[in-house]
């Protein structure tokens, strides 16, 4: 594991050196090719910023009355009738927020695992789900609104299918692994 | 179907607000959000500039288009409908190796970046392409191979082995992956058969 986390370190640096010299010797006027490129961030960050505040405010005021609390419960039945560990229930408001907010979904993830342990079960699933899937609804709503998609057809149905695939891989496999 | 989630979504939250008593959280729930909707873009600008500017530079010099070239039979295969010269395949690729790399800073500009390149290519400027549906269905179950701040979090709550879900989370990702790209194929045929 250290060689990914040695390559995650020099990543960067090696981008902003190897990119810019090896540029130069292909005689590209790298300065002002920069700056020519560099121009559009502005434009792109503003671009999304309706689309962020209208999402975060919708999100924000749904999980700040403690709607999560309530979903959690309406979900309970369904999965203790798949026969799931009522233990594991502790894993839903997590589940559910994932895909909204990342900051939100850290927020509990961060909960769980001080509240149980990281090196419990519940700790350990929560780590792994936190790291295993993103905030699909999120990012959907501004990747397309930078662009100006109004109809997103079946995207959200494959972003949440793949979400509910990724909460119950992480139960099983955390179930096998460290039983 | 966003219109109405949106929606639920807000009137839900401040009807249980209202319900248990606290409908000033609303107002200040919402007030915040907006503020910090303008923090996220505003602190995106910088990244952004950085990594646009970096890549302008990578795009005359040919290195997107080699990179494309290096992936391009996977990424083909994945995306029947764009042309195989497409400028689009460059950003794809960043944002991905950004993604599984766990830089989501540089993953975003290369992420928006893929989006400017496949509306270009869109025929219906208002409804998302088959190829922009892949390409998202592939950045939001992407896998990190580090997952950086879950590992720092585990560290600071006293784990004996913080990188210990390393392997647990590579394989929910990766099945997480599988289903979303097999997702994408089966409701593409069922669309255009």
């Amino acid at each position: 594991m250290n060689i990914i986390t040695e390559v995650a370190k020099w990543a960067i640096p090696f981008i902003l050196f190897f990119v810019p010299v090896y540029a130069y010797f292909r005689k590209v006027p790298v300065y002002e090719t920069f700056v020519e490129g560099a121009e559009n961030g502005f434009k792109t960050a503003v671009k999304i910023i309706p689309f962020l505040v209208g999402m975060l405010v919708s999100i924000r005021v749904f999980v700040d009355s403690g709607a999560l609390d309530i979903l959690t419960n309406i979900l309970k039945p369904f999965f203790l009738a798949i026969g799931l560990d009522p233990d594991i229930l502790n894993i839903i408001p997590l589940a559910v927020m994932r895909p909204l907010s990342g900051s939100g979904a850290l927020g509990i993830a961060t909960q769980l695992i001080h509240q149980f342990g990281p090196d419990s079960f519940m700790g350990r699933l929560a780590s792994t789900l936190q790291g295993s899937t993103d905030t699909t609804f999120f990012v959907l709503t501004v990747y397309f609104g930078s662009v100006g998609i109004k109809k997103y057809r079946y995207a959200l149905k494959v972003g949440l299918i793949a979400d509910i695939v990724g909460l119950f891989a992480s139960i099983w496999i955390v179930s096998k692994v460290f039983g | 179907m966003v219109n109405l989630i949106w929606l639920i979504m807000l009137a839900l939250g401040i009807v249980i607000s209202t319900l248990r008593g606290n409908v000033s959280q609303v107002t200040e729930s919402a007030l915040k959000a907006a503020e910090l909707g303008v923090e996220v873009a505003i602190g995106l600008i910088g990244v952004m500039s950085l990594w646009l500017g970096i890549m302008h530079i990578a795009e005359k010099a040919g290195l997107v288009q080699s990179l494309a070239k290096l992936f391009g039979p996977l990424i083909k295969k994945l995306f029947p409908s764009l042309k195989p010269d497409s400028r689009a395949f460059g950003p794809i690729i960043m944002n991905l190796c950004a993604n599984m790399l766990g830089l989501g800073n540089a993953a975003t500009p290369f992420g928006l970046k893929a989006m400017q390149e496949l509306q270009n290519e869109n025929p219906k400027q208002d409804e998302a392409s088959d190829a922009m549906i892949t390409f998202l269905a592939l950045n939001t179950s992407c896998i990190t191979i580090i997952p950086a701040t879950i590992i720092g979090v585990r560290m600071k709550a006293g784990s004996a082995n913080p990188t210990e879900i390393i392997g647990t989370t590579i394989f929910a990702t990766a099945c997480a992956m599988t289903a979303a790209v097999c997702a994408d194929y089966i409701f593409r045929k069922r669309e255009r058969p």
